[in-house]
């Protein structure tokens, strides 16, 4: 039986108390640390979301004018995308298990790990506070379009910023990432020995080092317009703002395989523990994590169809997007093959990978209709796409992360949840997200839409449906916390592998020691190395 | 991770360096995204950008572009002096890089304080008046340049750093990782303005 | 302790190159007294790419290191061509 003597909570080097979490350089605690804030982040956006749900349950208005509804999406929007799903899964689960899964005793850089937290941290604050200075809250949306971004007076400047910040603080992680899984694997495991979680945080950490710069310039050319008028969107003075869209999406999409990447990295390992299988086709998994990272770079124009490309453009991109659906199949074929004629063991994590299967596979094949240029057309701007990506990226990633807190939380905090109400929670969630976002994919082909406060009289019913799923989402969502922090403290303790998993971080103690292993282990077999009866 | 555990293992040098490779391709990319928008507009505006060339003064670019090769010169030189145990010499070069990187930043103020007294500088009425190709040309000029001279700065400083560690002997013939990087830096911001003088000052 | 199979580059080579650079710079400036129309930019393009490959594989050491330095070097710059091209299929086209 582990306690929590001996782990890496008691032992806190040379600071005490609150210091001891915000200069620690160990990977843990920093995974902790973004994890609190990112929950916060998350429950913020969220109640920011049910407020838009309420004033979307009628027409007209109803609690907020159209300027507050597009401030409101606004900040949804950054807060979700930059502070929430960006950062999400790396930051949390891979700063937390990444040294463990590959056997090592932190990252390669600890020191700059703890600069990514802290420009978390001020990047955060800064976009917030754009909420409050003169001016008012941004109303671009997340996407900070020209010219609209430099010509409206609301606060873009820290917004901006902030944004800038936060991909910085994303970069760094990345970087880190890259060099520690390249020098710092066990002995013996060999890059095909390696677990397929840290394979999707090295994919994803490419995408981190390579896709954020262009942003980064992006946002720093819309300070430029802002403050020097130099022009390069400014169709009065010769500029393009359809070059904005290009580079703002030139990043933005590989974004959201950064998110993404690592969410079915999560998948193919909770999968094979609960299957108590090898997971189908390692290598296919492999391969396809790293096509979608580089096939991800070029896709990127099939957000911008209706902008006014040329025809010649609309089709490459068309092309090159449903390419990369190609790689998310295989990995689906095989994440089901993996449970077939598997041994289900049926818990909180196994229910959140599967659901996940259901949720990723409508997001992902929604994506075909909005690839295709001639159907997108009708459905640009519309709430189909609203449903689409919250279909993907809060189904894909939001599951999964889900899935992660329930499988590693034993391992994290050496305890272990009350599984009832934590399937209760999952049931509630998925009924919620169901029932919020399906009527979506209909209002949005009968025209209705997206950023808009107001509509149409004849989409009144398929409204009312998705709002009232919105509180059974939320009800989920508290469920599902209130469980995972009593359990935090007054949970069973756990022992080392509750699960039975063959992966690196079972074999040490439930909370780790300080330096994880007290000798790195030699690697001499691959990962999910089940015995099949 | 805790401070013993730091002492007792070997530095890897080979990870030290390739976090410096992995951040030069960031600043690649960043500013490859400039130029991106500059080949869109020189696409666009051909004439107006070869017209607007002609304001720039080659002769202060050619001579800023051979500065920094030499400069580049001297401390890939400096990686080696270290190697060979040649302490002042690499003091040396190290110095005459971080010289050469001020000479270059006070030509570039001298460029810039000439446009901007002919009122070529962004958003001025002059810069508009003058038509789109140039108001791009210019915004780019001032943009792309002012970039990289931050990068000059940030470059100072980290070979200052270096210099310092050397002189303390931080830096010596097996440990010298830190100038190596510092070098690799340095060359990235030599790379970027061979590429932005012909873009710029070449393209009459 | 740095673990380095060292080879030390020889001063010499360092300077050597420093003259191949001027004089390439050279070039491209004299290069800009004819009219090459649109093969103007190639041709600075040209030599610029040239310069960076001397300073790559000589100042940065790439020729010295591991490959999987040049590779990922050459993974690089390779998507950062294909953003360029895609972006043109726009702009070329319009």
């Amino acid at each position: 039986m582990s306690s929590h003597t001996g782990s890496f909570y008691e032992n806190t080097g040379k600071h005490k108390g609150i210091l001891a979490w915000i200069l620690t350089t160990d990977h843990k605690r920093i995974g902790l640390l973004y994890l609190y804030g990112i929950m916060i982040a998350f429950v913020a956006a969220a109640l920011l979301g049910l407020l838009m749900k309420i004033e979307l349950i009628a027409p007209g208005k109803t609690i907020m004018n159209a300027k507050l509804y597009n401030g409101f999406f606004t900040l949804h929007g950054i807060t979700m995308i930059f502070v929430v799903v960006i950062p999400g899964l790396p930051a949390v689960f891979g700063n937390f298990l990444l040294p463990l899964m590959i056997g090592a005793k932190d990252v390669a850089f600890p020191r700059l790990n703890l600069l990514s937290w802290w420009l978390f941290v001020i990047g955060t604050l800064v976009a917030i506070s754009s909420q409050f200075l003169a001016g008012g809250p941004p109303d671009t949306g997340w996407t900070f379009y020209a010219p609209y971004s430099f010509r409206t007076g609301t606060n873009m400047l820290p917004a901006v910023m902030g944004a800038f910040i936060l991909g910085f603080s994303s970069i760094l992680t990345g970087l880190n990432f890259i060099v520690t899984i390249h020098r710092m694997r066990a002995p013996g495991m060999t890059w095909f020995k390696m677990p397929l979680f840290p394979w999707a945080l090295y994919g994803t950490a490419w995408i981190q080092l390579l896709a954020t710069p262009i942003v980064g310039i992006t946002l720093l050319m819309v300070v430029g317009e802002r403050l020097l008028n130099i022009g390069f969107f400014d169709p009065a003075l010769g500029g393009d703002p359809v070059l904005y869209q290009h580079l703002f999406w030139i990043y933005s999409h590989p974004a959201v395989y950064i998110m993404i990447l690592p969410a079915m990295g999560v998948i193919s390992e909770i999968l094979p523990t609960f299957a108590r299988k090898p997971v189908f086709g390692y290598k296919a998994i492999v391969i396809s994590t790293m096509l979608i990272a580089i096939v991800g770079y070029f896709v990127w124009g099939h957000h911008m169809y209706t902008a006014g490309m040329s025809s010649t453009a609309l089709l490459a991109f068309s092309f090159l997007t449903f390419l990369v659906a190609i790689p998310s199949a295989i990995k689906v074929f095989n994440w089901i093959s993996t449970l077939y004629k598997g041994s289900i063991h049926l818990e909180p994590p196994f229910y959140w990978a599967a659901s996940f299967l259901f949720v990723f596979m409508i997001g992902g094949l929604t994506g075909l209709i909005l690839g295709s240029v001639a159907t997108d057309m009708h459905v640009h701007d519309t709430a189909f796409v609203v449903a689409h990506f919250h279909y993907i990226i809060f189904g894909g990633v939001g599951f999964s992360f889900f899935a992660a807190i329930h499988y590693w939380f034993p391992k994290i905090f050496g305890r272990m949840y009350d599984k009832g109400w934590a399937t209760v929670g999952w049931i509630t969630f998925f009924v919620g997200f169901v029932v919020l976002y399906t009527p979506m994919f209909y209002l949005g082909i009968k025209g209705m839409p997206r950023r808009y406060y107001d509509y149409l009289p004849q989409f009144h019913g398929g409204n009312i449906l998705s709002s009232f799923g919105a509180f059974i989402l939320i009800a989920g969502i508290a469920i599902i916390i209130i469980n995972l922090i009593r359990s935090a403290r007054y949970g069973a303790k756990a022992e080392a592998n509750p699960w039975g998993g063959t992966t690196l971080e079972w074999t040490i103690p439930s909370p780790p020691p300080l330096e994880n292993f007290d000798e790195i282990p030699t690697v001499t077999e691959r990962p999910y190395h089940f015995k099949q009866n | 991770m805790s401070q013993t555990a730091a002492h007792t293992e070997h530095f890897d040098a080979t990870a030290s360096k390739l976090g410096m490779w992995l951040f030069i391709f960031t600043e690649l990319l960043l500013f490859g995204g400039l130029f991106i928008v500059y080949s869109v507009f020189r696409f666009n505006h051909q004439s107006a950008f070869h017209l607007a060339a002609q304001e720039l003064d080659v002769v202060l670019g050619a001579t800023n572009t051979a500065l920094l090769l030499v400069s580049s010169m001297t401390i890939a030189m400096s990686v080696s002096a270290v190697q060979y145990g040649h302490k002042k010499f690499t003091l040396f070069l190290v110095s005459l890089t971080i010289l050469i990187g001020l000479v270059f930043l006070v030509n570039k103020y001298f460029e810039w304080s000439l446009k901007i007294q002919h009122g070529l500088y962004p958003g001025s009425e002059v810069l508009h008046g003058l038509g789109n190709g140039d108001t791009l040309f210019f915004g780019l000029y001032f943009f792309m340049t002012g970039l990289h001279a931050l990068h000059i700065i940030v470059g100072v400083s980290i070979l200052g750093w270096v210099l310092a560690r050397v002189a303390h002997g931080h830096i010596h013939a097996t440990h010298f990782v830190h100038l190596e990087n510092g070098a690799l830096y340095w060359h990235l911001v030599d790379v970027i303005w061979i590429f932005l003088f012909p873009l710029f000052y070449l393209i009459t | 302790m740095d673990n380095h199979t060292s080879h030390i580059v020889p001063y010499k080579t360092y300077v050597v190159i420093l003259l191949a650079l001027l004089t390439f710079t050279a070039l491209s400036i004299l290069i800009t007294s004819y009219d090459l129309g649109p093969l103007a930019v190639t041709a600075a393009l040209l030599f610029a790419t040239l310069k960076t490959t001397l300073v790559l594989l000589y100042f940065m050491h790439l020729k010295f290191e591991q490959r999987l330095f040049g590779i990922m070097v050459a993974v690089v710059l390779v998507v950062f061509i294909i953003v360029m091209v895609i972006t043109f299929l726009d702009y070329s086209f319009r």
